[in-house]
C-alpha cells in the first residue's frame, strides 16, 4: 500500500532524510522508531504529501503523492505530531468537518462520525470546545478524526504521545486491531510499544535506516540475545567465572555477588546462538541454582547501540 | 468530489468557527458603531440636507476597512500555522487553491454580513427624501469589493507570519498604501515630486482603492474598477499559494 523509495529531504544544507526506502502492505503494523530529530516526522510529513521531497518517490495504493496528491490521500488518514485540532469548534463539530471534507454526506456522514466517536470514547466531550479538552481528549480527537474514512493507510505521528497509561493501552489495541486490515506506520519512541504493537519496525537515525525487521530479529541483534543469566548459591564468584569461561560459546562472563548469592551473566560468542544456555546447563553440575534464563535481547540496547553518536558509542564500550 | 464542495466545506467550517467566538460580534457591532458615528456626526448626515449616502455614509469605508478588515484577516493563515492545523488541512484530499478560496470566501461574506447590518442607513435615507437607490446599491458593491481586496492582502500577510499581531501590522500598512495611493494631498505631492511624469502619477495612484471606489459612490458601474478589485484579490491569493507552498517546501 506505502512505498517509499530513496526518499531524501534537505533543509537548506541540512540532509533531514537521506535515502530512506520502505514498504508496507496491508496487514502490517510498522514502527518508526528513533531519536529525537532523526527524521521521522519528516518522513511522515513526506508521506502524507504535507512537505514534497526533494528527491526519491512515495506511491500510496499507486498513487504519486506529488503527481496525484488527491486520489492518494483519499487513501490516508493522517495523525500529524502534537495531534492538532481546530480549537474554535466543538468536537462534532470537528468531526462532521473532517468527515464532510472526506466526501462523506447525509447518512453517512452521520455513521462515520458515531463509530469514530466510540472508536476513541469522544462520548462525554462531543459538545464540548476543543480548546477545552484536555490533552488525551484533544489527542484522540485528532486521532478519530484520522480515522473518519476508514482508511487504508494509516499514518500516526507519536499516536500515544501525552496519553496515560490506560489511554496508551486503549491506543495500542485499536492500533493492532486495526492493522488487521490496514496499512500502518506510525512512530514513537517508546520501546515496549514495538512490542506491544509492531508487526515490522525500522530504526532510523540522523536520516537514515539503520535498521529493520520483526522486533524479534532487531532484538536479535542485541548483545544480549542469547545470553544466559542465572544466580549461584554458596560457590565464590571466581570458581564460577573462571569454570563459565572456558565455555566454547561463552564470550564474557559478568558476576555480581550478593551475600553468599552470584548472579551470573554469561554473554555468547554470536549473538542469539542457542548452544550456549545447553553449555551452562552441562557445566552446572552440582551447583545450588535458581533462575536460569536465556535473554531473547534486549530493543533498548539495540537502539541505544545502533542511534548513539560514535564517539558516545567508545565512552559506553569502556565502561 | 468536486472542488465547488470543497471550497464550501472549507468556507462553511470557517464560518462556524467564526461565530463560535465572540470577536465575531465584536466587529461587527465596532463596525456598526463606527458606521453610525461617522455618518451622522462627523459625516454631518442631518446637516447636508442630502437624500444620498455618498459623501456621508461611504466614503468613510475605506478607512474603516483599513483597520477592521486585517483584524478579520490575520488569523486566517497565522492561526493556522500557529496551532497547526495547517498540517490537516494540507494533508486531507483537496488541492490548496481549494482551502485557500474556501477560507477566503467565508471572512468576504461574513464582511458582506457586516455591510449588510448597515441597512438602516438605508431606510433612513429612504424614509426623509427620495435618494438614488441604484445608486446606494453599486456602491454597497463596490464597498463590499473593497473590502475584498483589503481581505485578499490580509491574506498574504496572515500567511507571511505565524503572528497574528505582526499579520496586522503588515497588512494595515499595505491597505494603507492602496488609499493613499489615491488620497489627493498624496496626489498633489507627487505631481510636485515628479514634475512632468504624468504617467508615473496615473500609474501610482491607478493602484489605489479611492480611485477605483469612486466610480461607484456615483454610481457608476465601470467593469474596469471591478476588474481591478478581482484582479487585486486573484493575484493576492495566487501570492499566498505560492508562500504557503514556500513554508512547506523550505
Amino acid at each position: 500500500m506505502i512505498k517509499v523509495q530513496n526518499l531524501t529531504k534537505q533543509f537548506g544544507h541540512k540532509q533531514v532524510v537521506d535515502g530512506i526506502s520502505f514498504s508496507v502492505e496491508r496487514g502490517e503494523v510498522l514502527g518508526f522508531l528513533g531519536p529525537n530529530g532523526a527524521g521521522k516526522s519528516t518522513t511522515m510529513r513526506m508521506i502524507t504529501g504535507f512537505i514534497p521531497p526533494t528527491s526519491g518517490s512515495v506511491t500510496v495504493g499507486g498513487f504519486d503523492i506529488v503527481d496525484q496528491p488527491i486520489p492518494a490521500k483519499k487513501l490516508i488518514g493522517y495523525l500529524p505530531e502534537n495531534a492538532p485540532a481546530y480549537t474554535d469548534m466543538t468536537v462534532q463539530g470537528f468531526l462532521n468537518f473532517a468527515a464532510e471534507i472526506r466526501g462523506l454526506r447525509g447518512a453517512a456522514k452521520t455513521k462515520a462520525v458515531q463509530r469514530a466517536v466510540d472508536t476513541c470514547f469522544l462520548e462525554n466531550v462531543l459538545h464540548q470546545s476543543v480548546d477545552t479538552l484536555s490533552k488525551g481528549y484533544r489527542h484522540r480527537t485528532c486521532f478519530a478524526q484520522s480515522i473518519i474514512h476508514d482508511p487504508e493507510v494509516l499514518v500516526l505521528d507519536e499516536p500515544t504521545d501525552g496519553l496515560d497509561p490506560n489511554q496508551k493501552h486503549e491506543v495500542r489495541q485499536l492500533i493492532r486491531r486495526m492493522g488487521e486490515q490496514k496499512a500502518i506506520v506510525f512512530s514513537t519512541h517508546i520501546l515496549e510499544e514495538v512490542d506491544a504493537v509492531c508487526s515490522r519496525a525500522i530504526i532510523i537515525d540522523r536520516g537514515r535506516i539503520v535498521a529493520n525487521g520483526t522486533p524479534e530479529e532487531l532484538r536479535r541483534k542485541s548483545d544480549w540475545a542469547g545470553a544466559v543469566t542465572l544466580r549461584v548459591h554458596g560457590v565464590p564468584a571466581t570458581a564460577v567465572e573462571e569454570k563459565l569461561n572456558r565455555l566454547r560459546s561463552a564470550k564474557k562472563v559478568a558476576t555480581e555477588t550478593n551475600g553468599n548469592r552470584v548472579a551470573v551473566t554469561v554473554f555468547p560468542r554470536t549473538a542469539g546462538d542457542g548452544d550456549l544456555t545447553r553449555e551452562v546447563i552441562e557445566v552446572m553440575n552440582g551447583w545450588q541454582v535458581e533462575g536460569l534464563r536465556t535473554e531473547e535481547g534486549r530493543l533498548d540496547e539495540v537502539f541505544r547501540r545502533i542511534t548513539l553518536p560514535d564517539t558516545k558509542k567508545q565512552m559506553t564500550n569502556d565502561e | 468530489m468536486n472542488s465547488f464542495g470543497n471550497i464550501k466545506t472549507i468556507a462553511k467550517r470557517e464560518l462556524l468557527a467564526c461565530f463560535a467566538s465572540p470577536v465575531a460580534y465584536v466587529f461587527i457591532v465596532i463596525f456598526l458603531l463606527l458606521n453610525g458615528f461617522f455618518t451622522f456626526m462627523i459625516g454631518g448626515f442631518f446637516e447636508r440636507g442630502e437624500a444620498s449616502l455618498t459623501n456621508s455614509f461611504f466614503m468613510w469605508h475605506p478607512w474603516f476597512y483599513l483597520f477592521l478588515v486585517p483584524a478579520v484577516g490575520m488569523r486566517l493563515w497565522a492561526d493556522e500555522r500557529r496551532v497547526g492545523t495547517l498540517e490537516l488541512l494540507l494533508t486531507m484530499p483537496i488541492a490548496p487553491w481549494e482551502a485557500i478560496a474556501g477560507k477566503f470566501l467565508a471572512s468576504w461574506l461574513f464582511l458582506g454580513l457586516a455591510l449588510l447590518l448597515t441597512f438602516p442607513v438605508v431606510l433612513t435615507v429612504n424614509h426623509l427624501g427620495s435618494p438614488d437607490n441604484g445608486v446606494i446599491f453599486t456602491a454597497y458593491i463596490g464597498s463590499w469589493l473593497m473590502a475584498g481586496a483589503y481581505l485578499a492582502v490580509s491574506c498574504i500577510t496572515s500567511a507571511i507570519t505565524r503572528s497574528q499581531v505582526v499579520s496586522f501590522i503588515i497588512a494595515v500598512v499595505a491597505c494603507l498604501f492602496l488609499i493613499l495611493a489615491g488620497f489627493p494631498p498624496v496626489i498633489n505631492l507627487l505631481q510636485n515630486l515628479t514634475g512632468n511624469w504624468q504617467w508615473l502619477v496615473d500609474t501610482i495612484t491607478s493602484f489605489s482603492v479611492i480611485t477605483h471606489f469612486d466610480g461607484f459612490q456615483k454610481g457608476i458601474f465601470d467593469s474596469r474598477d471591478v476588474i481591478f478589485f478581482l484582479t487585486v484579490i486573484g493575484f493576492s491569493l495566487f501570492t499566498t499559494s505560492v508562500i504557503l507552498r514556500t513554508h512547506r517546501t523550505s
